[in-house]
């Protein structure tokens, strides 16, 4: 099929997709956005989470013709070119990032998070993040920075226009 | 230092020492990290790129009787079905030799596809190289193999009686004894003498392993997830009979490790024999399941510890025996007392290893291979004695904590448990722990607190390092070491701005090239302290080279002066009696001339290479006779259990550790906290399950290998007392594995406080609590 999809804001068109293969294959191998890592391919780990019209999925579980006229969103998509997001930045900082294969899709899963709870008018409790972030795992951190870098991420993006 | 003030962007130089070392700068490869740009293995995209998919033997022992590739053959966009009837031959790998450690390298001796023999249920046997990934994996699924099956022995559980002590070398660890313990043991007032055991485990660092290999003649480019580039060059240039020199390894980003990324597995191997095979440049992502399958992970254990005392909690019995498992074809045993030898003042010690050989994938270390899981039988034992004992744990400990090594009378390098237990105690509240099993609990959750002992021998390795200095003021540090995500660039980079008195911004760090000079292997907590030690002597000859020239101009505030009075600071060399009398590198390069000045420590050449590894070698046995150089830790745990279903939450944790000095706290303190993570998925939920009838490991994935997540965790509270070895430059020890230790260990003390239930067998899941 020709796939044509948004991603990061840039209209994709892609020919000779296989409609059932992974939209982490095809933004990794098929469009030159190698951001999102493939760990596990079965959902279990959340490495490749994508925004798929403004919600995190994984992007293993996603096929390609699923795709077809949606907005996809990855880490890449984040901030402009040569900039940090917040969330990012949040990451840096507080030292939540390690060997960096989770980190991606922790990324874009913290702004998700940041983003509803900001919407609602608070910052996320350490018991709802540690639950919103239990689906990406991580071997190397041991997760507590990671949770400093979401509190982090909450706080600066807590001034920000909605 | 959980909590130490963590800033954003490094303070302006300052012209002190040491300014750099210490403080918890930001990642120097973090803004590419988090921007998605760090390019690891799988990431890259070479021109006509091939892909491989693996077919892994269904048996664990036989010869391969048939295989049918047509239907593989005839799927469209696959380019070869390599066999052992059509891959190209290539040299079996070396037998081992203590004289070149690079002989360690591959993770099993098999000859892939050169052999009809299977050797492990999940070896591969044939690979499938296609024009995209998907297509290479669904014609792999097509391969018919058939077998004459062989007897084989596959339960570990079964093969203990098997099992051979084994005798110490240079590289295991064998049989080690003080006095009779075993009459010791017998005569003893109170004893524990109990069996604990402890499961196969996998690394699952989170990148899978992967590889990209691409021909060019003689010449080969190697992308590769790798804990050591040097051994990937020089196992693959045997392997395929090309010289070295024309061998290339790059591993700049690495996702993850805990030593299953040291030894060079199959998918690597296989690879190159396709690219070589197919004339395409190839890439293998190995699936997960593709890992589990062809990298070894931990070896299952049974250990039988037995402690003997007096009432008073004096100990004079230690005996510390265990059995672990290696493949036919290969294996690392683990040293399950090696912490046992040096934790207590025993006067009798008995540590004995013992392997037993299975027809399985080979072992391979992983993260503090030996003290992860003998900490968790010595330290249940040593609770276990507590409550005999009617004593409090910790006192306990404290009792027996030795002053000099109890086997052979060594002194410890550096050693303060008992701080570290004082520190953990006060801050943890231990004091309010109620002795008795099932005596805390909150509502229907039964309240335990446990507490044990971390230990690791961290290890030293030469390491080959240039240093280019500027006229600009820039420095560039360059070593094939590996960043699998401790911070090694980094921490490094700090080293670098301290010896040379530049601000950290002006280093640049490169690594994970084999075009480098030689660097250390990712493992056993010694890649840092190696690097650095290596690091700071080529910045003396930096600086005396500088003086040299400096002292050539009349001019110059340095004329006259030796190095030893002058100090590196503020980007240049001054007096340390008159610390505005001096100049900056710049201008001393300037006036003499030079663009760039670089040194490089030990050499390039070979003679070089071999006399540096002497040296180093030499120094580590020098320092073995002299001292035991030990980083240890205090863990306290509490834990709740559901008193009707067995369900155990850790509740909270403190780890107070003893590693000399830190580089980078906020880069250590996730090494420590993240070893102690670990070690609470080995304590309630980390199993690799092998079907014992058949060897097949049943749970290849992240699905049913449960590594913790985010909602099963507590805040894990770090802390350490940051003081310096004396015997290592810098005062740096290593932290990347002591983490690990002893974790096991509290959770299952802690569980026993809770409940008055015992578990010696990990993990401990909620059916060994009802």
């Amino acid at each position: 099929m020709r796939l044509t999809c948004t991603v990061n804001g840039d209209r994709h068109e892609v020919d000779d997709v296989w409609e059932g293969e992974s939209l982490l294959y095809v933004l990794r191998e098929r469009m030159g956005l190698p951001g999102s890592k493939n760990a596990c391919e079965q959902g279990e780990c959340g490495s490749c989470t994508v925004y798929l019209d403004g919600v995190p999925v994984c992007a293993c579980l996603v096929a390609a013709g699923q795709a077809q006229g949606r907005e996809v969103g990855t880490v890449e998509g984040l901030a402009g070119p040569g900039e940090l997001h917040p969330v990012q930045e949040a990451f840096l900082e507080a030292g939540a990032v390690q060997c960096g294969f989770c980190t991606p899709g922790l990324l874009v899963a913290t702004d998700d998070l940041v983003r509803r709870s900001r919407a609602e008018g608070r910052r996320p409790a350490d018991a709802e993040i540690r639950e919103a972030l239990a689906g990406n795992l991580c071997r190397c951190t041991g997760y507590e920075k990671i949770l400093d870098a979401v509190r982090l991420a909450a706080d600066r993006m807590a001034g920000e226009a909605r | 230092m959980t909590r130490a003030p963590e800033r954003s962007r490094p303070a302006p130089p300052t012209p002190s020492p040491a300014q750099a070392v210490g403080r918890p700068l930001d990642r120097v490869d973090g803004p590419a990290k988090t921007a998605g740009l760090a390019r690891y293995t799988a990431d890259h995209h070479v021109p006509d790129l091939a892909h491989a998919a693996l077919v892994h033997a269904t048996v664990a022992r036989g010869r391969i009787t048939g295989l049918d590739t047509a239907d593989a053959e005839a799927v469209g966009g696959v380019l070869a079905v390599l066999t052992h009837h059509n891959a190209p031959r290539m040299t079996p790998p070396a037998p081992v030799s203590a004289l070149d450690l690079s002989t360690l390298a591959p993770g099993t001796t098999v000859d892939y596809l050169n052999t009809d023999r299977v050797h492990w249920n999940g070896q591969p046997v044939a690979v499938v190289v296609a024009d995209s990934p998907d297509t290479a994996r669904q014609a792999a699924r097509l391969v018919r193999v058939t077998y004459e099956v062989e007897p084989a022995v596959t339960d570990f559980a079964a093969a203990q009686d098997d099992a051979v002590p084994l005798r110490g070398t240079l590289l295991v660890l064998g049989e080690e004894r003080t006095g009779d313990a075993e009459r010791a043991l017998a005569t003893a007032p109170v004893v524990v003498d109990h069996r604990y055991t402890t499961p196969a485990q996998s690394h699952h660092a989170m990148e899978p392993h992967a590889t990209v290999a691409v021909w060019n003649g003689d010449r080969l480019t190697v992308h590769e997830g790798s804990q050591d580039v040097d051994w990937a060059r020089r196992h693959l240039a045997r392997r395929f009979g090309v010289p070295l020199a024309g061998v290339r390894v790059l591993s700049p980003h690495v996702g993850g490790g805990f030593g299953g990324k040291a030894p060079v597995w199959a998918g690597t191997v296989l690879t190159v024999l396709a690219a070589r095979a197919t004339g395409r440049a190839v890439r293998m992502v190995l699936s997960r399941e593709d890992v589990i399958r062809t990298v070894g992970g931990r070896t299952p254990t049974v250990q039988r510890v037995a402690l003997g005392a007096q009432r008073d909690g004096t100990l004079t019995a230690l005996l510390h025996t265990g059995v672990s498992q290696v493949g036919r074809v290969g294996g690392t045993p683990e040293p399950v007392g090696s912490q046992s030898r040096h934790l207590y003042a025993a006067p009798h010690i008995w540590i004995r290893h013992s392997t037993t050989t299975l027809d399985v994938l080979p072992t391979a270390h992983m993260r503090a291979p030996g003290e992860a899981v003998g900490t968790f039988a010595l330290e249940s034992a040593v609770d276990e004695l507590a409550v005999a004992l009617g004593m409090d744990p910790v006192e306990l400990r404290m009792r027996n904590e030795p002053d000099r090594d109890p086997l052979d009378g060594k002194r410890f390098s550096r050693r303060d448990l008992r701080a570290a237990y004082a520190r953990g105690a006060e801050r943890f509240g231990w004091a309010e722990r109620t002795p008795s099993p099932r005596s805390m609990r909150d509502g229907h959750w039964l309240v335990g607190r446990g507490v044990a002992t971390a230990f690791h021998l961290p290890v030293r390795l030469p390491a080959d390092v240039t240093v280019r200095l500027r006229a600009d003021g820039t420095v560039l540090v360059r070593c094939a070491f590996h960043e699998i995500g401790v911070g090694a660039a980094t921490a490094q980079t700090q080293v670098a701005a301290d010896a040379l008195g530049v601000p950290v911004e002006a280093v640049t760090v490169e690594h994970g090239d084999t075009e480098l000079p030689v660097g250390p292997q990712a493992g056993g907590s010694g890649q840092t302290a190696s690097v650095a030690t290596a690091l700071l002597e080529a910045c003396e000859e930096l600086k005396r080279s500088v003086l040299a020239l400096a002292r050539r101009s009349p001019s110059s505030p340095l004329r006259g002066r030796r190095l030893s009075e002058l100090r590196a600071g503020r980007g240049g060399l001054y007096r340390a009696d008159a610390p505005d009398r001096g100049e900056t590198y710049g201008v001393i390069l300037t006036r003499a001339g030079r663009a760039e000045i670089e040194v490089r420590t030990a050499a390039g050449t070979r003679l070089g290479r071999t006399l540096q590894q002497a040296r180093a070698a030499a120094g580590w046995f020098r320092d073995r006779r002299r001292w035991v150089r030990a980083v240890t830790g205090a863990h306290f745990c509490e834990v709740r259990v559901d008193e009707h279903t067995g369900e155990v939450r850790v509740s909270r944790w403190l780890g107070v550790f003893d590693v000399g000095r830190v580089v980078n706290p906020k880069t250590a303190t996730s090494q420590l906290r993240g070893g102690i993570v670990m070690g609470i998925g080995a304590a309630l939920s980390e199993e690799t399950l092998v079907d014992p009838r058949t060897g097949r490991t049943v749970n290849p994935g992240l699905a049913e290998y449960h590594v913790p997540v985010q909602a099963d965790l507590p805040r894990i509270e770090v802390d350490y007392l940051d003081e310096p070895d004396p015997t290592t430059p810098l005062g740096l020890l290593g932290v990347g594995e002591v983490g690990i230790t002893g974790v096991a260990a509290a959770v299952a003390n802690a569980v026993h406080h809770a409940t008055g239930v015992r578990v010696r067998d990990l993990p401990v899941t909620l059916d060994r609590l009802l």
